[in-house]
């Protein structure tokens, strides 16, 4: 704006529209004022201390970014957590190494521990298979009942995690008649609702079952005087629980004309439980604490 | 120019010209405001002394314990033997609910009461300002020695009224912090150097904030940072009563001439004698009318008392007055308005629910989780079998044995509740149960079942709860 200020002495900036419209010079308040400076004064020493800045990519140091005197980094902060969580669980860890599945049973605070870390090995290791809780799936068998066809003591399930499980049945299409095979499902549907008849049983002694399925027919070959069985991991046919879904005639009819685990089979059952000591995936400690976790899912002996 | 273009550039000059009068309080002159005795005046001390709680509140005890202890770390809050946990934590939001009606009410009645009588920032300002009179002397002394050269005798005073500024502060901080931790605790730790981090800073951040905030920004957190400075226009109504210049009384203001008779007197009663803006913590002039700096300490009113008494005129040229009668409509009784029914009806809703949580609070308290993956399992023998998280919680002083029953379909077996289950005092246990029933004792699908605990105190009394859970089995 051309010509003299027409309202001098006013702290005005010197800026005028429509004659008197104006803009003044008053300072902001002079804590604001320490605010501001502040603020660019933390800000200065926060680049200074802190990764803060993008630099060109440094092939040596696989990023580019300026690094801050103290070296702090998200990664560093976040292993230091770990280490500390480490430290926290040292003491109850250093005690589970020592000690058997039974013992820490018999401590309810490393229980506790133990269900607690085990919750996540069996998330990331078993559930795949068995279920979130155990509830088991489709062919896989459920963790929380009391039907255990290899087992259910500590001893038992530490061996079938360690070194996995492969059940076997032979094929029978080949090797009996459809009605003996509609025979035989009959009866295995029968004994697990009690009602087996005599004739049952002596087709079932006759063709050879008793082998593998025990003379009562409850995958039990001998018991021993601890409680434990001997078995090779044949279905118990007296209960109602089925190890191949859906159960029943049909279902009965197919394992016994394909049988379980068995190669160039078309249709056989499939029942593989992986060995998870052998191949490195578990150490003794997590497998030890998972036998803890199975056996107080609610089935364990 | 036209006449009518010079009537309209007259108008706006005249805008300008009040423009220029406008006094906008940035901080830019400190106000030293004189100190007048008064009925306001010690009523101001009343309210304020309620701030000696904060102070010596920590040091009560009760059982053996710090009777009100917020104790962050272990998230329990203790109030006179009651253990609140983050369970009880509903109970919070009634308080704050009820605070927050009661600032609205109180200010809907009278105003900015709580910034005039009882705000921090205005009761450590009146103490730090108590201070630096005391020190330096009346407001002409102060401002003097503000503009005077720095020599030995500004220096001594001036240190030791920021000494004494910083130590008020500090031991704000320090009540502070003994609300959280023990008291009698950190006096010991914290001069030895053994309390933790939190509390330094805590402190330090006090000391520092109350220096500042107290000694040197003052009225100006009441102008510029405080929201509830600005958000009180929407709390007043016609019906409020605030510190108000009778202008019909007063205007216009005019001094006193000497040997005029009181008859005679063309002015009204005001004698412009500035008293109310010397005495004003934030510097306003209430005769402006009700503004967002006025905090309503009612300073002023003694102030024109002091003056009115003195000349000889009515008191209460200034006084607590509302809109409504202030232009002589009728007042409404405080009753009859329908805002205090309203309020009153939230805050005893508030306080209602408080005192049932407090008088509810169980030392024992369960809850019960019930399995869903999966929801049942059947057993080899058929039966059906529910697992079940017990959570007991123990808000009892000492740990307990609780026992752990229940009791729902027929013939079930509770397993894993045999033995007695230690719960730590102020912690959470957990217990899982399994409960079998034998296919045909289950009528529906899903049955009732009802957990219960019982434990006995140090003292033998029996403390039991109970908690309704279901009993889930196959479909039927």
């Amino acid at each position: 704006m051309a010509g003299p200020n027409p309202f001098p002495g006013e702290n005005n900036t010197g800026h005028f529209w429509d004659d008197n419209l104006r803009e003044l010079n008053n300072p902001p308040p002079s804590w604001w004022m320490i605010g501001f400076w502040a603020s660019i004064a933390w800000v200065v020493g926060y680049f200074i201390l802190y990764p803060s800045w993008p630099m060109p990519y440094q092939p040596q140091e696989g990023e580019g970014f300026t690094k801050g005197v103290i070296g702090w980094t998200q990664i560093k902060e976040y292993e230091e957590g770990v280490q500390q969580l480490q430290e926290m669980r040292a003491q109850y860890e250093e005690k589970i190494a020592t000690m058997t599945a039974e013992q820490i049973l018999a401590d309810p605070g490393l229980t506790q521990y133990t269900l607690a870390s085990a919750k996540v090995l069996f998330g990331d290791n078993c559930s795949a298979c068995h279920g979130s809780g155990g509830q088991g799936n489709p062919g896989y068998p459920v963790l929380v009942d009391d039907d255990w066809l290899y087992g259910g003591s500590l001893a038992k399930l530490q061996e079938s995690l360690a070194y996995g499980r492969k059940g076997a049945m032979t094929a029978h299409k080949d090797i009996l008649t459809p009605a003996e095979v509609d025979a035989l499902a009959k009866f295995v549907v029968d004994l697990s609702e009690g009602k087996a008849t005599d004739q049952g049983w002596a087709l079932f002694n006759e063709k050879g079952c008793t082998a593998c399925h025990g003379a009562k027919g409850n995958g039990v070959l001998a018991e021993l005087p601890g409680g434990e069985i001997v078995s090779v991991g044949a279905a118990n046919l007296t209960d109602g629980i089925w190890r191949f879904e859906p159960g029943g005639l049909e279902s009965a009819k197919h394992t016994i004309l394909y049988g379980v685990n068995q190669t160039g089979v078309e249709g056989t059952r499939e029942a593989v439980m992986p060995a998870f000591a052998d191949t490195g995936k578990l150490t003794p400690l997590q497998i030890k604490k998972l036998v803890v976790y199975v056996h107080q899912l609610g089935g364990g002996k | 120019m036209s006449n009518e273009t010079v009537e309209k550039s007259a108008a706006a000059d005249d805008l300008y010209a009040e423009a220029a009068q406008w006094h906008i309080n940035t901080g830019g002159e400190t106000i030293h405001a004189k100190r007048m005795p008064g009925k306001w005046r010690t009523i101001k001390w009343l309210s304020a002394a309620v701030w000696i709680l904060f102070f010596v509140g920590p040091y009560l005890r009760w059982n053996g314990q710090q009777a009100i202890l917020w104790d962050i770390p272990a998230r329990q809050y203790h109030i006179f033997g009651a253990t609140i946990l983050p369970q009880d934590f509903w109970m919070l939001s009634l308080l704050l609910l009820f605070f927050a009606i009661l600032l609205a009410v109180v200010t809907a009645l009278a105003g900015r009461v709580w910034c005039g009588y009882f705000c921090f920032q205005t009761v450590w300002t009146d103490a730090f300002t108590w201070i630096e009179e005391k020190l330096e002397g009346q407001p002409a002394a102060r401002r003097k020695l503000d503009k005077a050269p720095m020599d030995f005798t500004k220096f001594r005073i001036k240190a030791i009224k920021h000494l004494v500024w910083l130590l008020i502060g500090f031991a704000t901080g320090f009540a502070f912090v003994s609300w959280f931790v023990d008291a009698p605790t950190l006096w010991r730790e914290f001069f030895m150097g053994q309390s933790g981090t939190v509390a330094y800073v805590t402190v330090a951040l006090f000391t520092v904030g109350t220096y500042g905030l107290a000694g040197w920004l003052r009225e100006q957190v009441c102008f510029w940072l405080c929201p509830y400075a600005r958000i009180q226009g929407v709390m007043l109504d016609r019906t409020t009563i605030l510190p108000t210049y009778d202008f019909h009384r007063g205007e216009p203001r005019g001094r006193v001439k000497k040997g005029q008779k009181e008859a005679d007197r063309t002015t009204g009663d005001c004698v412009d004698c500035n008293q109310c803006v010397a005495v004003c913590p934030t510097g306003v002039d209430i005769r402006e009318g009700q503004q967002e700096g006025c905090i309503t300490c009612g300073l002023c009113l003694d102030a024109c008392d002091t003056v009115m008494v003195k000349v000889g005129r009515p008191l209460g040229l200034i006084r607590y007055a509302s809109l409504d009668e202030l232009e002589g409509k009728p007042v409404k009784p405080m009753l009859a308005r329908p805002r205090v029914w309203v309020y009153a009806a939230i805050l005893l809703a508030a306080i209602s629910g408080i005192l049932y949580g407090l008088t509810s609070l169980a030392p024992i308290e369960l809850k019960v989780l019930h399995e869903r993956a999966p929801l049942f399992a059947t057993l080899s023998d058929g039966s059906i079998q529910n697992k079940y998280t017990l959570k007991i919680l123990n808000k009892d002083n000492s740990d307990l044995e609780v026992k752990i029953s229940a009791s729902g379909p027929e013939n079930m077996i509770i397993m894993g509740g045999d033995d007695l289950v230690m719960a730590k005092h102020g912690a959470v246990h957990p217990a899982v149960i399994y409960v079998k029933v034998p296919r045909k004792s289950l009528k529906a699908e899903r049955e009732d079942i009802t957990f219960r605990i019982e434990a006995t105190r140090p003292d033998g009394q029996v403390i039991a709860t109970e908690r309704k859970s279901i009993f889930i089995g196959p479909k039927r």
